[in-house]
């Protein structure tokens, strides 16, 4: 089952088209992996999915509904979660609440009820609280919970984000480049984690990463991008064997 | 030093951490309850002014503490609380249906501006709350059919059940029953989702968003919330004035409420009430100040204001965790003692961040 489906997806910043016309479509249950140079566009690819950037042209279709023109704040609830290549937590906050928050697209009690807090927003946040536990405990975080974010080591911070995200219960879940930053061990581990996520919670998984050690173990399929175009998609070792994806990252034309 | 033992997640979700927490609490409000038996007029007036000062003190910090959307506006709120009172109880209404519906005025004047408000932020949204400071100011002195103009307006003297509020002990209970409802619901908020939702916009825009924050409904929420706040302190602060003029709820006031919750210490309730404490205090310190002065400085005309300018500049350089976090810090100290640690609070530069998505 085609879970997400994008057609001709473009999006200019003023003369540079970051992503041009770009299609492509991901699996229900599947892992693949968007590699690229510096510059590729696979952020902003992201950006697109997640609806914080406006495309100029194409469509976006995910679980049969076209979310071309949907405001970014549904898309949690419609079960796209994602992750940020320069770590986007909520630095003040505990890991618990920053997990709370991933809850804020199932809320459904309005500000007038909170205020007063009456039974049914405490019903409610013993259910979210559960939620997040649940993700606490599937990533091992029990140690940092009431830590402060700004108090957290690197490594520590990125699981926070996937745990984040994890906590809005998506269909979909886009990582963007989960290994920067952490060394060897930390990367294993991550790879780890993804294939849990997608064996044991059933999430399709989307990622950009630039480890090709890690995207080898854990992609099904991968799409290498350069300069907003696709070049190849397939299985890893094909695409990474692909004329043209050498040529991109090591700029020889081909 | 207390360690708190969990059992159940409703230890999160309560109002107080535990029962040491919640008799501490208590214990204060027994003390403010009681205070009138022992406390003299002046000082009674002093703290109804510094229980007042705290309502607008709590709302604004949910706005600029908590959701990060700075505000130079409050005076205005404040203004627009106190004249709604005194308009509606001009026109007759009963106290208790006066202040509500100030409270309802201001909150919805607060949205309003939240309004067109949600694409701003940092320097342009501080100046367009400022320039809202004008703007309201402007009607105040205009609108003379209502406001009396630069003639000023008198409010008129609250009653409930036959019981005339303007006398100290039930003004001070007045305020001390709004303050501490407040105070509450604002409690409330913040241990809930759209608590949560503030600080998210807070720290960052984008994830609140891709986690379902609806970044336009919560800030326009947070300034309804805080201007409604804001609304109620005035509406008791026109009591205690008693005669409104428009030139009370200009910049200058706007800028001590700022100051307040700054000096409070932002993203802290407790703070809020430091703050307010501190404001309250503010014009017994300065004439204090002012006797220590040379003649030829002391009578300078632009004294005060400067004076809020420099203690918001130490606050910002010196401890921009404010009263409040200084206080945590002595916690700390004596949590610790004798094994505290001095780096414990070394402020931290974070290199992580980028600008890249704002
Ligand atoms: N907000 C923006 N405004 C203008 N140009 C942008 C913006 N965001 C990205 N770009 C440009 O779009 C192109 C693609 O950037 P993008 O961040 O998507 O690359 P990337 O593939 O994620 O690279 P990296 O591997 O470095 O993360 C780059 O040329 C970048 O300069
Ligand atoms: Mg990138």
């Amino acid at each position: 089952m085609t879970l997400l489906n994008v057609r001709d997806l473009t999006l200019s910043f003023g003369g540079v088209k970051a992503v041009n016309a770009i299609s492509f479509d991901i699996q229900a249950g599947e892992i693949f992996t968007i590699i690229g140079p510096n510059g590729a566009g696979k952020t902003t690819l992201f950006n697109l999915l997640s609806r914080i950037y406006r495309p100029t042209g194409g469509e976006i279709t995910f679980d049969g509904m076209n979310i071309t023109n949907v405001a970014a704040h549904r898309i949690a609830k419609l079960g796209i979660a994602r992750t940020f290549q320069n770590i986007e937590l909520f630095e003040h906050a505990s890991v618990l609440h920053n997990l709370l928050v991933g809850r804020q697209a199932h809320v459904e009690t309005n500000v007038l009820q909170e205020m007063l807090f009456l039974p049914s927003v405490r019903k409610r946040e013993l259910e979210h609280r559960d939620v997040a536990e649940r993700v606490i405990e599937l990533l091992r975080l029990e140690h940092a919970r009431d830590e402060l974010i700004a108090n957290l080591p690197y490594g520590v911070r990125k699981i926070v984000e996937i745990a984040r995200a994890l906590c809005t219960q998506p269909k979909l879940l886009l990582l963007d480049e989960p290994s920067s930053g952490l060394n060897p061990e930390e990367t294993h581990d991550i790879g780890f984690w993804i294939r849990d996520i997608r064996d044991d919670l059933g999430i399709t998984i989307a990622l950009v990463e630039h480890d090709m050690g890690l995207v080898g173990r854990v992609s099904d399929r991968v799409m290498a991008i350069d300069q907003g175009q696709m070049v190849a998609v397939g299985r890893p070792d094909e695409v990474r064997q692909n004329p043209q994806v050498l040529s991109a990252y090591l700029g020889i034309p081909s | 030093m207390r360690r708190i033992f969990k059992t159940h997640y409703n230890q999160d979700i309560d109002l107080f951490r535990d029962g040491i927490d919640r008799n501490i609490y208590c214990g204060l409000l027994v003390i403010l309850l009681l205070l009138p038996l022992s406390v003299g007029s002046f000082w009674l007036g002093e703290i109804s002014y510094a229980l007042i000062l705290s309502i607008t003190s709590v709302g604004l910090m949910l706005l600029t503490g908590f959701a990060g959307q700075v505000s130079i506006g409050h005076g205005a709120f404040v203004g627009i609380g106190a004249y709604a009172n005194a308009v509606l109880l001009t026109s007759g209404l009963p106290l208790p249906l006066s202040i509500i519906g100030a409270v309802v005025i201001s909150t919805l004047v607060g949205a309003l501006l939240g309004y067109p408000a949600l694409r701003l932020s940092g320097l342009y949204l501080a100046m367009a709350t400022l320039a809202f400071t004008f703007i309201v100011e402007h009607v105040f002195v205009h609108w003379e059919s209502m406001t009396g103009g630069f003639g000023g307006m008198s409010v008129p003297a609250g009653v409930i059940l036959n019981y005339s509020i303007m006398e100290g002990v039930s003004f001070y209970y007045l305020c001390l029953l709004s303050a501490v409802g407040a105070l509450l619901l604002a409690r409330n908020i913040l241990r809930s989702p759209t608590g949560r939702a503030f600080v998210s916009i807070r720290d960052s825009e984008v994830a609140a968003q891709s986690m379902g924050v609806n970044l336009a409904s919560k800030k326009t929420t947070a300034f309804a919330l805080s201007a409604g706040f804001a609304g109620l302190s005035g509406a008791l602060l026109a009591h205690r004035i008693g005669s409104l003029a428009p030139d009370a709820f200009g910049v200058l006031l706007s800028i001590q409420l700022l100051l307040m919750v700054v000096v409070g210490g932002l993203g802290s309730l407790h703070g809020a009430i430091f703050g307010a404490i501190f404001v309250s205090m503010l014009p017994q310190i300065i004439a204090v100040f002012r006797d220590t002065l040379p003649d030829s400085l002391a009578q300078q005309p632009g004294l005060e204001p400067g004076l809020f300018g420099a203690i918001l500049v130490a606050f910002v350089l010196f401890e921009p965790a404010g009263i409040n976090g200084r206080w945590q810090k002595v916690k700390a100290y004596f949590a610790h003692f004798p094994m505290h640690r001095k780096a414990t609070f070394r402020r931290q530069k974070n290199f992580t961040k980028s600008e890249r998505f704002r």
